[in-house]
């Protein structure tokens, strides 16, 4: 009986220890070097894996990060310029420093202003709208509602309001990834440079059309009547296709063109007590 | 035993309210909107002014490219402008606005009753006839017909198909059309027989129309070469792949076109527009339009100009019903909903169906079952469920490979779905990426 025990105990010692020589040399034969800053860099990473940054993911971007040359043009959207610093001291380069960004809805079309013409009943999803017509109102830019910007987001900083029909963004979750902004069939998210205090001045329509039509389908339209063109003395608002930009890097927050605006489609927020306590409603 | 398509097909009720009801002329509106783009391929370039006197059946656009068609006027009077129009699906189009004076039509139209059925016009000749009066096909696709009729070098085309199944319920125009003007239709078939050069003809049509199929087929023993065939009714049979399975059993490979198995397919309102081109000089400046639904006051088939408000029509059948919940352009299968009462009846339009509430909405989606009814469905063996899931999660690479260019949009797989998922809602927008991809892909 012992003798069995002894047999078995000594042959898999023999064996495990031929293949543990094997396995040695194999593994000497085929081994694959890999920067040891990768792994430091990705332990530096937030690990959201939102491909904000261009890459399949937050390894694939630590790569990228170790195998380049200069870090210009590789920015992580979520983790901003202190990750960016960090990353960059592993690496002992030094990162570009660039804005901290917000994504934000160009459109205010809520049903109030934005008139229903037809109802839809098909698949809940704005692409399939946007292929198929024109959608629920008679804008053809705007808002369609249904959520495609809320599924893409991987930090839940997007819901539907339920009385505008509307996206809102909350600013504190939002990373600036852009999953939203691929996500709009009718590229309505716009990612703007954060300002202190969450402050926002710009334009809420995407509206291209002349005044009249614009106007006829939604009340708070940008017609591109240019008077707020005419009021800014930063030289922020520029107007094309009868659709006023405002320069979120120019602007000063004088908020001359929110008065001015006949229309109310210039959005502010977060300047007046009572907006701060409305969180998250649409300008009135 | 009656012939038809071997795979899928489904039978939704027929519904041929207007069956029975003659062509009636529908007045000719006092303005009319022509929109420049009716067909598939480039919209036609304007070639009036504002202020113009245009006659009916006077050029006003030009075919732009190879792929596109010429647009006439289909009333005579001044243009009072050129600009935008919504069209059905709300999107902004270009359009010839006319204001409507008399009723002046271009001299050389032969407006008499007399049928002409002497071919005197040589195979190119008759292309360019069908090119110049902007002759496409009136099936509903709209595709230029002088680009069918032009045989692809190498080629040949030894029978030529006409599609007069109509399969989609409600509709009748093509109907109406064999039914009161049949040996016009039968002329039409032998122009196209003499344009693609072939000696063979068959008529393809659903047992439900037996009077067509009873005027059609004594007709035909006088024309030369051309054979009406009763079809079992099943949808879709008007396809065109179906309907080539169905009377010649050949079968159309993926990513082919009918001249690569020796054959072309008409529609019967098609060759009633070549008939009018080429033996009456006559643009396709108009065409019947059926008028219909359940609650409808006075349903029919219309002989309507091209360009009139579709709310025109709706009038001249007795208003909109109360009950009325959408309004589809074309047959209830394939046809659009209406997002704008004054879109103007355009080359491809075939009806107008007023649907009750009851009827139009959908049901409220709940998850697929995996019963793989829409498979048995499918006419062209796709798997539309996963054709739906893929195009759902994004993953548009695999769809190419899962074949979804051969989907021809049929619905069927949305109409057999017992957890009424938007089955073609999603396969569309699948189609509308995978397209977008290859072109991209294309252009590098």
């Amino acid at each position: 009986m012992s003798s069995t025990f002894l047999i078995t105990i000594v042959s898999l010692s023999i064996l495990a220890l031929v293949s543990s020589v094997i396995l040695y040399f194999v593994a000497q034969k085929f081994k694959v070097f890999e920067d040891p800053r990768i792994d430091e860099i990705q332990a530096v990473l937030p690990s959201a894996n939102c491909g904000g940054c261009g890459f399949a993911g937050c390894r694939n971007f630590a790569e990228a990060l170790v195998s380049a040359e200069t870090l210009e043009g590789l920015i992580c959207p979520v983790g901003g310029n202190m990750v960016m610093s960090q990353a960059a001291g592993i690496l002992g380069k030094v990162a570009p420093v660039v804005d901290p960004q917000v994504a934000v809805l160009l459109c205010n079309g809520a049903p109030e202003y934005r008139p229903r013409t037809s109802t839809y009943d098909g698949a809940s999803d704005c692409r399939i709208v946007n292929n198929l017509y024109i959608g629920e109102t008679d804008c053809s830019y705007g808002c369609m509602g249904y959520g495609d910007c809320v599924r893409s987001c991987t930090f839940h900083a997007i819901f539907i309001d339920d009385n505008t029909r509307l996206p809102i963004i909350i600013d504190e979750k939002c990373t600036s990834c852009g999953a939203c902004v691929k996500a709009c069939p009718r590229h309505l998210i716009e990612l703007r440079k954060r300002a202190k205090k969450e402050k926002k001045i710009y334009v809420a329509c995407s509206n291209c059309d002349k005044g009249g039509p614009a106007r006829r389908a939604c009340k708070v339209a940008c017609t591109g009547c240019s008077k707020c063109l005419n009021v800014c003395e930063f030289d922020a608002i520029v107007i094309e296709n009868n659709l006023a930009y405002i320069d979120a890097r120019k602007c000063t927050f004088c908020r001359k063109c929110v008065t001015e605006c006949p229309t109310d489609a210039i959005w502010k927020s977060i300047f007046l007590r009572e907006n701060l306590k409305k969180n998250y409603v649409m300008k009135p | 035993m009656l012939k038809t398509f071997p795979r899928g097909g489904i039978h939704p009720s027929e519904n041929k309210l207007t069956a029975h009801e003659g062509i009636k002329l529908l007045a000719v509106p006092e303005s009319i909107v022509i929109p420049v783009s009716q067909h598939l391929g480039a919209p036609a370039e304007i070639a009036v002014n504002k202020g113009d006197y245009v006659k009916t059946g006077q050029l006003i656009a030009k075919a732009n490219g190879r792929i596109s068609s010429n647009i006439h006027s289909s009333v005579s009077g001044m243009v009072s402008k050129i600009d935008h129009i919504t069209d059905i699906s709300g999107c902004r189009q270009t359009a010839v606005f006319i204001t409507v004076k008399g009723d002046e039509w271009l001299e050389t139209i032969d407006r008499s009753d007399l049928i002409i059925r002497d071919i005197k016009l040589s195979s190119a000749e008759i292309r360019n006839r069908c090119f110049d009066s902007g002759v496409v096909g009136m099936g509903g696709a709209a595709f230029p017909s002088h680009v069918k009729l032009t045989v692809p070098e190498g080629k040949k085309c030894d029978v030529l198909l006409i599609n007069g199944v109509e399969c989609e319920p409600y509709l009748t125009s093509d109907h109406r059309l064999m039914v009161e003007r049949g040996e016009q239709v039968l002329t039409g078939v032998s122009i196209l027989m003499k344009a693609l050069d072939t000696n063979k003809a068959m008529i393809g049509i659903e047992n439900n129309k037996a009077d067509a199929i009873a005027i059609l087929e004594r007709l035909s023993q006088s024309f030369k070469g051309i054979t009406v065939h009763p079809l079992k009714v099943k949808y879709p049979q008007g396809a065109e792949k179906q309907l080539i399975k169905a009377l010649i059993n050949r079968e159309v490979p993926s990513g082919h076109l009918p001249i690569d198995v020796g054959t072309v397919v008409q529609n019967v309102a098609t060759a009633y527009a070549v008939y009018e081109a080429v033996q009456k000089n006559k643009p396709l400046f108009e065409r019947v339009v059926t008028i219909t639904g359940k609650s409808v006051a006075k349903p029919g088939n219309y002989m309507v100009r091209i360009g009139t408000p579709t709310s025109k029509l709706i009038e001249a059948a007795g208003g909109i019903p109360e009950d009325t919940g959408k309004i589809v352009n074309g047959g209830p299968m394939m046809g659009k909903a209406l997002n704008n009462f004054d879109a103007p009846i355009m080359k491809g339009t075939s009806g107008i169906i007023l649907i009750p509430g009851t009827e139009a909405g959908r049901l409220p989606v709940k998850a697929c079952i995996r019963c793989a009814k829409c498979v048995t469905a499918c006419g062209n063996s796709l798997e539309p469920f996963l054709l739906m899931t893929l195009s759902e999660k994004g993953l548009f690479d695999r769809l190419g490979n899962e074949r979804i260019n051969d989907c021809m949009e049929c619905g069927s797989c949305s109409f057999v779905c017992p957890a009424c998922r938007p089955v073609l809602d999603y396969i569309r927008l699948g189609k509308a990426e995978v397209k977008r991809m290859q072109n991209e892909r294309a252009s590098k």
